[in-house]
């Protein structure tokens, strides 16, 4: 059985509540155990990187250094965490400097660090050490006749191009396919979700929102899949709004375990797919297990 | 008269080389330690050793202090050893009573710190004074070479080789693996920048080569071994089936019209498949040799064995068509080697943002060569895989070139070949072209006039790399069109440009087998997979193995004059080598020291070079003088120490530790 790290952050723990209920399924069933990484804490995100990056790698990297003694890779689901702690990684393994400030404060915490810590995505996992083959073989429902419109954002693969490639990753491509959806040509699957411009220049965060919704709409997507908790939350949260403004659009926005979890036969209240503000049921019923 | 049985007296000179050594190491210094050292007599420090009176010293010194040893601590070996060898002979010592130190390459240019730097130079002087002490007076053996000369490649710039040394009566086996000769030049509509087209001036020097009573022709082969050494190497070729032999076979192509595959069914690969071929077919109207040849991956026969065999019918009682033909393996004896086995062109797929293989109206450069020339798959007609006609074409430059994801290096030719490009896609199609550059390079004779001709015809140039072609329309003009995103740097905005057509201008790359050619012939690759050149500047058709020479773009990207030149440039260095006669071996040999080998045989198994044979009457190992290169491996190997080499004798080499390590 396949063991690893798993290192929530905070947003499956609030607004990607059902990324991390569908990927804790997914993972059951495919026999994988994950240990949760115990007394983990904020990665920091893209944010405090931008005003002080020497404790910004600081907060990252004692999540690496308490990694480190389980000799596990540690999972990181959420796109910001994935990259802040490849990025801490990077500068620890990179940049001596960086490395011998960070064991000062490594040694007042009582932790060691040599950078022997791998940061994985369940994507990457799931394609790599898992397999297409055994994903098929848990299949119950296949999402046959589903239009998926596959949406990466940009943290995944940028700048750090880890496990797929840089301006037009496949790898949940790959994987709905596998489930037997159909995967619609998606050229902005790499493209801004708006991030947090929506809290800051609202103008430019919703035409964000609106352009990547629009164009799944146009490609006859009947769902857009993600792997990101903040490009989730954008275009489920605030469709409406953007759709009043540039114009209306209905586009259900799941994460890529909630799609992988209804093949394998769990219900929508096991996968959180409940919780979507833009109702999936709509699209996604069909494949739902019939209620004894 | 050495360390062994007598008076040795030293000469010490040590190099300044200008400021390359002096500026870090205290030359001055280090000739004075010298000057104390065991032995030595004399010990200066000079600006240019190298130079005429910087050789001029070491003779003088030689006859005026009766020196019988002489020491140069300066450049690399490789460089001047030869020099220094030649000054020490005009003095009338044995050139190998001579040992040169590196104290540029390896101390001054490496260091920073002078102290230090320094310390460094004096110890390794030190160990070159300890060594020299027991040198030896050698000889070099001189042997024949064979005058034949084996060239790789047959693209332009191997042809034009071969003709050059086939003109000067030098007989040369020349060694393609396609079905044809002309390389990519033959895939090429025209030429930048004179726009003459590039079968007209290639085509007759095709034929020429097939003509040739001094050149042999080997196409569909492969150089399998290369043994032996400078002058005298063994090369083996394995010709792979034709399934038509080429002697019987006048070319008069009635095979191909009679296979029973009516139309051409089969992607061909001339044509970049943009075309097709039967599976019995010829590459190009003007191949060379003009043969046909059998594709047993896709001929019925080969494949179900039940083909009713109309090609031999139609060839009669030529009976040129032989489905059982075996591969040929043949030996071949020759002096030199020029290998010109050229590059391929990038990828597109590697840079996924740009489409390539998604969007069917993107194609590569190479594609659109073949679309644009009279005898491609269209017939010169620029039509879409639609078969809509463009109205608006975008020209990607740097594909896989200048590029820290992809290539980091300039391949040189693709501003040209763009520019070429555009010129031709507006007289075929009449359609609006836009080229999107990083930095327009065009350095060449008439390239510049070319590039201002070509924006007086109108072709749009936009200074910005392309970041995507998407199919995504924002606008009703962008609905069905292929869209261009790019950054126009010279005014600072984002620009997305609607257009029918996309042309990715593809960077050079090292052939896929770089690495196991460059193994196979035992000469260097750069990191990027290019073949390496002896020196960057002046030996660069020369290799790091001595008889092999490099030409065309195997050594780096290049256009077809330059091509050419080098190839000239490899031919005349491979006569040099010829027309001397003979070589002269380094004595730096084994030997065996017959009363005391116990005739064992350990070092005969081991040997890499077959240089050790077992004389049965005496019960001894004996060295071939001329076929050890010297590796050494026999005299660490002898269980009883009964091997010994010139140059590397026990002495000299704890001499030399000892120098080393005296003040560690």
């Amino acid at each position: 059985m396949k063991r690893y790290l798993y290192y929530p952050g905070c947003s499956l723990r609030g607004t990607g509540k059902a990324y991390e209920e569908s990927l804790l399924a997914v993972f059951k069933a495919l026999d994988i155990e994950l240990e949760e990484l115990e007394d983990w804490n904020c990665c920091g995100a893209t944010a405090y990187m931008s005003i002080d990056e020497v404790n910004a790698f600081a907060l990252a990297g004692r999540n690496l250094a308490l990694a480190e003694k389980k000799k596990l890779d540690l999972m990181a689901p959420c796109s910001a965490c994935y990259l802040v702690l490849n990025k801490a990684q990077h500068y620890i393994k990179e940049y001596p400097k960086v490395a011998q400030t960070l064991e000062h404060g490594f040694k007042a915490a009582g932790l060691t660090y040599t950078g022997a810590v791998k940061v994985r995505h369940p994507l990457d996992i799931l394609i790599n050490d898992i397999g297409i083959e055994q994903i098929k073989a848990r299949i119950k429902k296949p999402l046959a006749g589903l239009k998926v419109a596959p949406y990466y954002g940009c943290q995944i693969v940028r700048p750090y191009a880890t496990f797929d490639q840089m301006y037009y990753p496949v790898s949940m491509d790959k994987l709905l396919r596998a489930v037997g959806a159909e995967v619609v040509d998606y050229p902005l699957k790499t493209r801004c979700c708006g991030g947090s411009q929506k809290g800051t220049l609202p103008e430019v965060g919703l035409s964000l929102i609106h352009i990547l919704l629009k164009e799944a709409g146009r490609r006859n997507a009947q769902v857009v899949a993600t792997i990101c908790p903040l490009c989730q939350f954008n275009l489920d949260a605030f469709q409406e709004e953007a759709g009043k403004k540039y114009g209306e659009v209905s586009m259900p926005v799941v994460y890529f375990t909630q799609l992988l979890g209804l093949a394998f036969g769990f219900s929508a209240k096991e996968l959180g797919l409940e919780r979507n503000i833009v109702p999936a049921k709509r699209v996604l019923a069909k494949f739902e297990p019939a209620v004894a | 008269m050495d360390a062994r049985n007598g008076d040795v007296r030293i000469g010490v000179f040590v190099c300044d080389c200008g400021s390359n050594i002096a500026a870090t190491v205290d030359v001055k210094a280090v000739a004075e330690y010298a000057a104390a050292l065991p032995g030595v007599v004399v010990s200066r420090e000079y600006k240019y050793m190298c130079s005429d009176p910087g050789q001029e010293l070491i003779r003088q010194d030689i006859v005026e202090h009766k020196l019988n040893r002489v020491v140069v601590a300066s450049c690399s070996p490789l460089l001047h050893e030869e020099t220094f060898r030649g000054a020490v002979a005009k003095g009338g010592l044995n050139p190998f009573c001579f040992q040169m130190v590196n104290i540029r390459e390896h101390d001054s240019w490496v260091h920073t710190d002078r102290a230090r730097a320094t310390e460094k130079a004096i110890a390794l002087l030190r160990a070159a004074i300890g060594r020299v002490a027991f040198h030896k007076p050698l000889e070099r053996k001189r042997v024949p070479i064979h005058p034949d000369v084996l060239i790789v490649g047959g693209g332009i710039a191997g042809i034009h080789a071969a003709l050059t040394l086939a003109n000067a009566g030098k007989h040369v086996y020349l060694v393609e693996r396609e079905p044809t000769i002309g390389g990519h030049m033959a895939k090429f509509d025209k030429t930048f920048p004179t726009l003459d087209c590039a079968a007209c001036i290639l085509t007759p020097k095709m034929t020429a080569v097939k003509k040739h009573p001094n050149i042999t022709l080997w196409t569909l082969a492969d150089v399998t071994g290369v043994e032996g050494y400078v002058g005298n190497f063994q090369v083996t070729v394995t010709r792979r089936p034709r399934y038509i032999i080429e002697d019987l076979c006048v070319g008069c192509l009635e095979c191909i019209e009679a296979c029973v595959y009516k139309q051409a069914k089969v992607p061909d690969e001339f044509n970049l498949g943009l075309g097709k071929r039967k599976p019995i077919y010829i590459s190009f109207p003007q191949a060379v040799p003009q043969i046909p040849v059998i594709d047993p991956e896709t001929c019925i026969d080969f494949k179900s064995g039940r083909c009713k065999k109309t090609c031999i019918e139609a060839c009669a009682d030529r009976h040129a068509i032989d489905l059982k033909q075996q591969p040929q393996v043949e030996t071949v004896p020759v002096g030199a080697i020029i290998l010109a086995t050229g590059y391929q062109p990038f990828d597109a797929r590697k840079v996924p943002n740009y489409g390539y293989g998604v969007y069917p109206n993107v194609y590569t450069s190479m594609e659109v060569e073949r679309l644009i020339n009279a005898s491609g798959p269209t017939g010169g007609e620029v039509v879409l895989r639609d078969g809509r006609k463009p109205e608006s074409i975008g020209i990607i430059h740097c594909v896989g070139s200048r590029d820290e994801k992809t290539n980091k290096w300039c391949s040189r030719v693709c501003c040209m070949y763009s520019l070429k490009l555009a010129h031709l896609l507006k007289e075929h199609t009449g359609a609006e072209i836009h080229n999107f550059y990083i930095d327009m390079r065009t350095p060449g004779k008439g390239y510049e006039e070319f590039y201002n001709k070509l924006l007086e015809e109108g072709v749009h140039m936009i200074r910005g790399r392309v970041a995507e072609v998407t199919d995504w329309a924002t606008t009703p003009e962008e609905e069905g069109k292929l869209v261009m995103c790019a950054e126009d740097t010279l005014i600072s905005f984002v620009r997305r440009v609607p257009v029918d057509m996309v042309v990715l201008s593809v960077g050079l790359v090292p052939q896929d087998d770089a690495q196991d050619v460059r193994r196979l012939f035992n000469i260097s690759c750069s990191s990027e997979g290019w073949f390496l050149e002896r020196h960057p500047k002046l030996a660069p058709v020369n290799t790091f193995t001595d008889g092999i020479f490099i030409a065309g773009a195997c050594q780096a990207p290049k256009d077809i004059p330059d091509a050419v030149a080098q190839a000239g440039a490899a031919a005349a260095e491979a006569m040099v080598l010829i027309d001397k006669g003979y070589v002269e071996m380094e004595p730096n040999t084994a030997y065996i020291l017959e009363e005391e080998c116990s005739g064992c045989k350990t070092c005969i198994t081991l040997c890499p070079y077959s240089a050790i044979s077992f004389l049965s009457d005496k019960k001894v190992a004996q060295i071939n003088e001329v076929l050890c290169k010297g590796c050494g491996t026999c005299v660490a190997a002898c269980p009883s120490g009964s091997i010994m080499q010139n140059l590397f004798e026990d002495e000299e080499i704890f001499k030399e530790i000892e120098g080393v390590l005296v003040n560690v």
